[in-house]
């Protein structure tokens, strides 16, 4: 019986775990190499945390026959079209350098263009906002940059946006499939199967545009209000739990008013008996009330601030404690003792009164608040897309800063999750704000 | 120890942590007793001030005996609460000679001398026909005045009251018919029918007359505890909530009706 049986593990593992096993206990023992033994004495024998251990021992390799040397050789490289001799170090074993291609030249990908000719364009591709001369270049240019829209838009010689000469391209590529092959045999093809959506990649970047401006201060709002609304919910799912517990148990003194008889030290009474009942039914204000004044009652004689004391806490129960901060700051703001001078009947009544309007307001006031971000995130929300309203043309505006659109909010959420699945891989391209987009690129890889 | 006197007390002590109002409890059953038949839902209520007037004492004062001070408990328009209060017992700080001081009629005052601050403990403890039960107040003794700025005025006191109002929930019959018509105390009208009061003759009225506090030396120092001010407050401070409750739900109205209508953002404002 070891560690293994209890954990239920296999006893035949790998050999390879057993060995890093034994090996621990030893390990610290011994000073590893490189430390001196004073620093090594600092550490109290406690695992550093850095490893202490000389990583090329874990890397070294069993003493070979191999004799390797680094030897200034010439290259070519097969992505090349001309035969530029370049020279690199090149790792040399037993004197026979490495065969076969450059090791880079397979990540020089280009991207088949579909070429088409004067006859096919006649036919199929005609479009009125695009002459024959500007699609021409356009697809020059995409063989060119391999498709690297923003480039592209860059050295496009009239002004286009990205998605137009995106929505040009692969409508041209799609018209020339469908026209070339049977019908049958396309259907699977990514271009056809998942064609590009203009209007929606254009609505997608001005929410993510709109997202990536937000101030510090609009995302500390929104998770204020997001915050707010699972409180509510929580303490929506809390009142509705106890009420329809209570409600089938009408005879149980429930647990406010049992605490409330454990306050004034009296029994609970026949005549308050029925009282649970009546929280239960309602837990409104006026059951609050009414389960206070019989415990009043029995007192036999109190004070009448004893009893506003008590009808307050009953009253604002159901409260946060914030709340009732919030709802004694408005008594002040509003010249009103917190504890009436003169408390007579009608005083307290008044009094309470005025608590529960307060009460009544700073719901409202939050209401407000809550409906108000609601309205300014669903009027600001990035993914406030509206797949229904008819869009304007997307003209050479496209290119400013996205503003929010007064116009389309309202949309439904269900677009966003939607329109993620269709272009899950643009996200980068799209995260360059447009502004960026107009400084050209310096190209890396794809030159060489 | 001949400096320590009845007045040498610690300031500040006392029962502060207790709390503010506190029902005693009584083993007595008051149900066995044929007068206190109750009347439901007739709630007598007494208003009264209780609270303490305090003079220095300039140069007569003494190390351990600087102010003078009274702790009463009065009628709320200065009528005599002996109808109603028995006796009541006012719980000094215990470097007081006889801590506990028990006033067996009014007017039921108590005047000390002393240099410190306290909480005195004050025992209402009523006619067996109004309530088998003590009620017990708290009134903090204040000797000095908020604003120490310059020396204490010995001619000006300084006075805390606190009004409250004892409500008995349930009266008997015999206390309803007694207090019907005293000016101290605050009766329900009771229906039509309802009549009690000719079995019991009222109380002796010269009896009543010397209890009350209206010719109290000390009465230009009462404070006036006014019931319209308080209400006048309160109605408009009511009166400008009400006034946002309406203008936040309107505005959340119009903002309930936006989305459907779906009309442009600047109508939000």
């Amino acid at each position: 019986m070891d560690a293994k049986d209890i954990l239920g593990l296999p006893k035949n593992q790998l050999p390879i775990p057993q060995e890093k096993k034994s090996r621990p206990p030893k390990e610290p023992q011994r000073k590893p190499d490189g430390i001196s033994r004073e620093v090594y004495a600092l550490t109290g024998g406690l695992a550093p945390l850095m490893p202490s251990i000389d990583v090329s021992q874990l890397k070294r390799r069993p003493p070979s026959d191999e004799k390797i040397t680094w030897q200034w050789l010439p290259f070519t490289n097969s992505a090349r079209k001309d035969d530029l001799q370049l020279f690199h170090w090149v790792r040399v074993v037993n004197g026979v350098p490495p065969t076969g291609d450059y090791a880079f030249a397979k990540y020089n990908k280009s991207v088949d263009i579909i070429k088409y000719t004067d006859e096919e364009y006649e036919k199929y591709l005609t479009d009125p906002t695009w002459t024959k001369e500007d699609t021409d270049q356009l697809f020059d240019l995409c063989e060119r940059f391999d498709l690297r829209f923003v480039v592209i838009a860059d050295r496009f010689p009239s002004s286009r946006t990205v998605e137009e000469l995106k929505d040009r391209y692969y409508s041209v590529s799609r018209a020339l499939l469908s026209a070339r092959a049977p019908p049958g045999d396309i259907a699977s093809h990514p271009l056809v199967k998942e064609p590009y959506n203009m209007s929606q990649e254009v609505e997608r970047k001005r929410a993510l545009s709109m997202v990536l401006s937000q101030t510090k201060q609009q995302e500390r709002k929104d998770a204020e209000v997001v915050a707010e609304a699972k409180r509510i919910t929580e303490s929506r799912m809390a009142a509705k739990g106890p009420e329809e517990s209570e409600s089938p148990v009408a005879a149980n003194v429930g647990p406010e008013n049992s605490q409330r008889a454990a306050v004034t030290g009296d029994a609970v009474t026949p005549s308050n008996a029925t009282l649970p009942s009546a929280i239960a039914a309602s837990s409104t204000l006026m059951a609050d009330n009414a389960s206070t004044l019989a415990s009043l009652r029995m007192l036999r004689v109190y004070l009448r601030t004893y009893a506003l004391d008590q009808m307050v806490q009953a009253a604002s129960a159901s409260a946060g404690l914030r709340t009732i901060k919030r709802v004694e700051q408005t008594l002040q703001e509003l010249g009103v003792n917190l504890k009436p001078k003169v408390p007579t009947k009608a005083v307290c009544a008044e009094h309470l009164e005025l608590r529960k309007e307060i009460l009544t307001l700073l719901n409202l006031q939050k209401q407000l608040q809550y409906k108000e971000a609601e309205g300014t995130s669903f009027h600001e929300s990035p993914y406030s897309e509206t797949p229904g309203t008819p869009k304007r043309m997307p003209r050479g505006d496209q290119d400013r800063p996205f503003m929010p659109d007064p116009l389309s909010f309202g949309g439904d959420r269900f677009g966003k999750r939607d329109q993620k699945r269709k272009a899950p891989a643009r996200t980068s391209e799209a995260a360059q704000s447009p502004s960026q987009s107009k400084r050209p690129r310096k190209m890396k890889a794809s030159d060489i | 120890m001949s400096s320590r006197k009845q007045g040498d007390i610690q300031p500040e002590d006392g029962g502060t942590g207790f709390k503010r109002i506190k029902i005693t409890k009584s083993s007595e059953d008051p149900e066995k007793k044929g007068l206190s038949r109750r009347l439901k839902d007739a709630e007598i209520s007494l208003p009264i001030v209780y609270g303490t007037i305090a003079f220095y004492l300039g140069r007569k004062a003494s190390e351990s005996q600087s102010h003078k001070w009274t702790v009463y408990v009065r009628g709320a328009t200065n009528e005599d609460l002996g109808a109603v209060i028995k006796r009541v017992v006012f719980q000094l700080h215990p470097s007081f000679n006889n801590p506990t001081r028990v006033v067996e009629a009014p007017p039921f005052e108590l005047t000390e001398c002393g240099w410190g601050e306290f909480e005195i403990a004050i025992s209402l403890v009523f006619h067996p026909d109004v309530c088998d039960k003590q009620l017990d107040l708290y009134h903090h003794l204040k000797l000095y005045p908020e604003d120490e700025s310059g020396p204490q005025s010995t001619k000006k006191p300084v006075v805390v009251e606190s009004y409250d109002e004892i409500v008995f929930p349930d009266s008997s019959e015999s206390f309803y018919a007694r207090v019907q018509n005293h000016p101290a105390v605050i009766v329900p009208r009771m229906s039509a029918g309802f009549n009690i009061s000719a079995s019991v003759p009222p109380e002796n009225s010269n009896e009543r007359e010397r209890g009350d506090t209206k010719d109290h030396p000390l009465s230009q120092w009462f404070l006036n505890f006014s019931e319209a001010d308080e209400l006048l407050k309160l109605a408009a401070a009511r009166q400008q909530v009400q006034a946002h409750i309406i203008k936040l739900r309107r505005q959340l109205s119009v903002m309930d009706g936006m989305p459907q209508l779906s009309k442009p953002a600047s109508a939000y404002e």
